[in-house]
């Protein structure tokens, strides 16, 4: 195995545990549960070898000849590690999660076979080192996560996923647009740390339409407002699903792309020279507090968590779309913290309808009592969601708030502190309704010493600890927060 | 107007007829004669097209397209004349109903699920063979 | 001559197979399994020829044109002769698994076989009429084995319209050997001139081409054609015969058509076609039976292939061939997964395949896998041919064809999403369903995965396609 090869290595762990899985039967639940561990450990044993090389200033290149123009390029650089690392230590968490929660129930070997391939689509989109290799493992992502919305297989599932396909179809549709349009305008267009593009000359007006149209259509996934109506529907998919791919994998993948395309197409002074910046940074302001607002008003735990979500994901692309090292550092840091913190949240959510059936806001008075380490590992994330130190989500307010007044723009200032009155007013009477609550009756016994499945608890546990150290040693020298410094004072360059 | 130019013209219009007939005729017989006149003409053309040089030996080319031709044309007239026959003998009358298949209507008996909406019967008394 | 003429043995090999296979009526299946295997050692040989020599050139039997027949064959030639031993070969042993596949299949395919190669191979205008008729003889036989009335009348509606756009064809011949005595495609491209005799020529060959390509308004023999014939048939009906006359026509119009002529008329057929591509969609959308979708689908899929005549040479042309071959291989396995669900079911309605997914996983598959060409989404052979027609497209400033190509997308993904999520439901009742037999589902999961495998080692194949004008 030769070191140049690990993105093609990385990318196949989970690609051939995906078609072995899919050719496994129903009942080899030991051997299926086996390749899934295996898989996921042994891609996380890649991504620190390239994370340890790429440290070191190493960079891994696989590429083949595909169409005249573009080839099949996929590349390890600090922005793609920052994806994959993340998307490598969750992958493994919800697995374990997901063996636990899906105990028992049908079509399992779809459900892995599938949810392999999403993790392979999303190694793909990390990896990617150009706009055409991106939007295949886009549009991969796409297909292989619509058997998973649609996984239970009743008509409200069915319906979330046609709206999941309609949204997401004509978001590809757009992006595909956009970058074979940048491509007969511009050529090539590799990644290139501070901006792939020439200088536009005549063909500004045409980078200005590519830009809307790149960005348009990543932000179906980004669940920029108003593209944001797939993600609460999609909310019917089990636990799991929501938990590695509405928090992390699809969503982000929206979110990464922006940011692909504004420092590593565009650059980011380009982007900020044609006027393209500022526009997106007010999608992404009002996204923020859009999705604050409907989550204040949803019942439903997982709906509350995906309007949280909606606007959580515009912290990245508003911290992007803000010209100055600062900003990018705080936007960029919360593709991490969110998803450690998100997830958290869906995880606790599974382990409130697993062992309780408890699906609403309503029904969580003094539920703390009975699921105490769930519950706290979600008022750790709530916390974090809110904006307190120490958890990681204080560091990336830190950085978006002194970001936005180094760059002049004193009004993200007043959109932060609006949003965190509202994640407080949302999160808050979780944590309280769960604590302080009073339950009349008594909750019904736990089946073993733990409050739930140990396969539940302990990834809900591993995965708030470290959203709680990504805060706490976020000065450290291998803490996100320091690679993310080290990719944006590269994107800003001398 | 010379003799060839006479011949050409003359397979031309028949030519004409036979396209004509295709697409004007209902029946599937007439519809085969047809396209066997519109064959005939354009080769008739060839024909008059190898005598059209000023030298004595006629041009070979045209004489081999046709003979090909007529051999193709054959073919093609035996095959639609037996689907014709068996057509006939599957639903005895020889008729097509153009609009027979816009409507979906019950399968005629006989006919598996297969036969879906095309399979609507032709009126009766309207598709006798002359 | 140190090799052996492929090029002459892609041809002769299928045509000498059909006639044996003719005199062994039922006794036919092993001549023709022999048969596929030769003929499919005689392209590979034939595709490595061309890439490593580039154009083929061959007189039969040693007679030179005009009175023998000489055969050509540069990239596109070798590309298509490839797509029809490769679907080829896979129709032929689905047809042998496929339970009730009628005896004389195999003789009518073999001669189908052999008339598209020597298509492909031709480079005079009447060796390709030649060819068009093999077609339409083998065609109609194809649609004709089955016995019910509908599939019979579709049969002669097919063989007459296909015909009459023969007879066209060869009016335009007529007239353009009338005035250049030449029949050779690259000598006439030399000699014509813009003039009413070559406009009416062209125009009648175009026509009449199109006529056969069911080119929108002209399609409306095809999808009782391919939802009545046998499912065998229906796969290289489909799969191959139906892009035949497309091909007749990229030789034309860019080897023969002047280039005057051509902005106006490419317009036109460009117009006709994104006009197909849509209204196919749309009208498969509305479709309630499996095979009835898959053949509107093909009037859109052949709609797409006539943007490459307002988009020209280079990329658009590639894309379009690309478009051919992506959609041989899919089509084919769709209509074998169509054909394998119908004999299961004992219907193709769409109904029908609730809850059949965990009974015929494999077929399922196969929809899934080969539908991603007809969305042209990645990774597929189809999403490759998008990308080269959308380049095209936005390269020479035509953009509205790039708005065709999306919003096509967005409807054939409609389509095919219509069918695929009836995978996930819960089954509609205890109906009886008998499985498919292994050796039908095959073939059809190879031939999806062709078209997947296209998507991702397009460098090759667009090579070879390099290899001649």
């Amino acid at each position: 195995m030769t070191a140049d090869l690990l993105p093609l290595w990385v990318l196949l762990s989970s690609l051939v545990a995906s078609v072995a899985i899919f050719g496994l039967s129903e009942r080899r639940v030991a051997t299926r549960t086996a390749i899934n561990l295996v898989a996921a450990v042994v891609k996380l044993a890649l991504v620190a070898v390239m994370l340890w090389g790429v440290y070191q200033g190493a960079r891994y290149e696989v590429r083949v000849a595909f169409v005249p123009g573009a080839d099949l390029l996929l590349r390890s650089d600090p922005l793609s590690l920052l994806f994959i690392s993340l998307s490598a230590v969750l992958w493994l968490a919800t697995t374990i999660y997901a063996v636990g929660y899906l105990e028992g129930a049908p079509d399992r070997s779809r459900f892995f076979g599938f949810f392999s391939l999403c993790v392979a689509s999303t190694m793909g989109i990390a990896l990617a080192g150009n706009l055409l290799t991106f939007f295949l493992f886009y549009e991969l992502l796409t297909l292989s996560t619509y058997p998973l919305v649609v996984h239970r297989g009743t008509a409200a599932s069915l319906a979330a996923g046609d709206r999941y396909l309609a949204y997401t179809l004509l978001g590809g549709g757009l992006l595909l647009v956009g970058v074979a349009w940048l491509h007969a305008t511009a050529g090539g267009l590799e990644f290139t740390v501070g901006g792939a593009l020439p200088p536009p000359g005549d063909a500004a007006p045409s980078y200005v339409a590519c830009f809307a149209l790149l960005v348009a259509g990543l932000g179906v996934k980004a669940a920029l407002v108003p593209l944001h109506g797939w993600l609460p529907v999609a909310m019917v998919a089990p636990a799991p699903v929501s938990a590695l791919l509405h928090a992390v994998a699809v969503v982000k993948a929206g979110a990464f792309g922006i940011a692909r395309v504004i420092y590593d197409v565009y650059g980011v002074r380009l982007a900020d020279t044609l006027g393209l910046l500022r526009p997106l940074a007010a999608v992404a302001a009002t996204t923020i507090v859009y999705g604050s607002l409907r989550a204040l008003t949803q019942d439903d735990l997982k709906r509350r968590l995906a309007s949280s979500t909606v606007s959580q994901l515009s912290y990245i692309v508003l911290g992007v779309a803000t010209f100055g090292q600062i900003a990018t550092v705080g936007g960029l840091v919360h593709l991490v913290h969110q998803g450690l913190m998100k997830i958290v949240m869906f995880f606790c959510a599974g382990n409130l309808a697993d062992e309780l059936e408890l699906h609403r806001v309503s029904e969580l008075d003094g539920v703390g009592r009975r699921m105490p380490l769930t519950m706290a590992a979600f008022t750790v994330a709530a916390l974090g969601m809110i904006g307190l130190p120490p958890v990681a989500g204080f560091v990336t307010k830190w950085y978006l708030g002194a970001g936005a007044l180094d760059a002049g723009a004193p009004w993200v200032v007043g959109v932060l502190l609006t949003s965190s009155l509202l994640n407080a007013a949302y999160f808050l009477p979780i944590v309280y309704r769960a604590w302080f609550g009073v339950r009349r009756e008594a909750w019904p016994p736990p089946a073993g010493r733990l409050e739930v499945r140990p396969t539940l608890l302990g990834p809900t546990v591993v995965v708030a600890a470290l959203a709680l150290a990504a805060g706490v040693f976020a000065a450290t020298e291998l803490s996100p927060l320091r690679w993310v410094e080290l990719i944006a004072a590269q994107e800003y360059g001398p | 107007m010379s003799a060839w130019q006479l011949y050409a013209l003359s397979g031309l219009a028949w030519f004409g007829v036979g396209m004509w007939g295709l697409f004007a005729h209902a029946h599937w017989v007439r519809k085969i004669l047809a396209v066997n006149v519109a064959g005939s003409g354009l080769f008739l053309v060839l024909a008059a097209l190898a005598r059209r040089a000023t030298t004595p030996a006629p041009d070979p080319v045209p004489h081999a397209l046709v003979l090909t031709g007529i051999v193709v044309g054959i073919s093609a007239t035996a095959l639609a004349l037996s689907v014709a026959r068996r057509l006939a003998e599957v639903e005895a009358t020889a008729r097509l109903d153009e609009d027979a298949t816009h409507e979906p209507a019950a399968p005629p008996a006989g006919a598996d699920a297969r036969a879906g909406g095309d399979a609507a019967p032709p009126p009766a008394g309207g598709g006798a063979p002359p | 001559m140190t090799e052996p003429a492929w090029v002459a043995g892609v041809v002769v090999i299928p045509l000498v197979g059909a006639l044996i296979a003719v005199l062994a009526g039922r006794r036919a299946a092993p001549i023709a399994v022999v048969t596929a295997v030769g003929a499919a050692v005689a392209a590979a040989a034939l595709v490595r020829q061309i890439a490593r020599d580039g154009v083929v050139e061959h007189a039969v039997g040693g007679w030179a044109a005009p009175l023998g027949i000489a055969l050509r064959a540069d990239g596109l030639s070798a590309l298509f002769v490839a797509a029809v031993a490769v679907v080829g070969t896979a129709a032929i042993v689905y047809a042998l698994a496929h339970p009730g596949t009628p005896h004389r299949f195999h003789a009518a395919w073999l001669l189908g076989w052999a008339g598209l190669a020597a298509l492909a191979v031709s480079a005079d205008a009447f060796n390709l009429y030649v060819a068009l008729e093999l077609l339409t003889l083998a065609g109609a036989t194809l649609v004709a084995l089955a016995s019910e009335a509908a599939a019979l009348r579709a049969a002669l509606r097919y063989i007459l319209l296909a015909l009459a756009g023969s007879l066209a064809y060869l009016f335009g011949v007529v007239l353009l050997y009338a005035a250049h005595a030449t029949l050779e495609l690259s000598a006439l491209g030399a000699a014509v001139t813009p003039g009413p005799v070559t406009a009416v020529a062209i125009a009648a060959m175009v026509a009449g081409l199109a006529l056969k390509s069911a080119l929108f308004p002209l399609h409306g023999w095809l999808p009782p054609a391919y939802a009545g014939a046998p499912a065998a048939s229906a796969v290289v009906l489909a799969g191959l015969l139906g892009k035949a006359s497309f091909l007749v026509l990229v030789r034309l119009w860019f080897e023969v058509v002047p280039p005057s002529l051509r902005p106006d008329a490419g317009l036109l057929l460009g117009v006709l076609g994104a006009a197909g591509a849509l209204w196919g969609a749309v009208l498969a959308l509305r479709q309630t039976r499996l095979r009835r979708l898959l053949a509107y689908s093909s009037v859109g899929q052949l709609g797409y292939l006539f943007l490459v005549f307002p988009l020209g040479t280079g990329p658009a042309l590639a894309g379009a061939v690309y478009l051919v071959l992506a959609h041989a291989a899919a089509k084919a396995a769709l209509f074998m997964a169509a054909g394998s669900i119908e004999r299961a079911c004992g219907s193709d309605e769409l109904g029908a395949l609730r809850g059949l997914a965990p009974r015929m996983p494999l077929t399922f598959l196969t929809i899934g896998l080969a539908g991603l060409t007809l969305m042209g989404l990645p990774p597929s052979g189809g999403f490759v041919a998008k990308w080269l027609l959308l380049g095209a497209s936005l390269e020479t400033g035509q953009w509205w064809w790039a708005i065709v190509l999306v919003v096509g997308g967005f409807l054939a993904a409609a389509y095919v999403f219509r069918v695929l999520r009836l995978a996930f439901l819960p089954a509609a009742g205890a109906a009886a369903i008998a499985r498919a037999p292994r050796g039908a589902e095959l073939p059809a999961l190879a031939l999806a995965l062709v078209s997947l495998g296209l998507g991702l080692a397009a460098a090759p194949p667009l090579a070879l396609l390099g290899a001649g004008p």
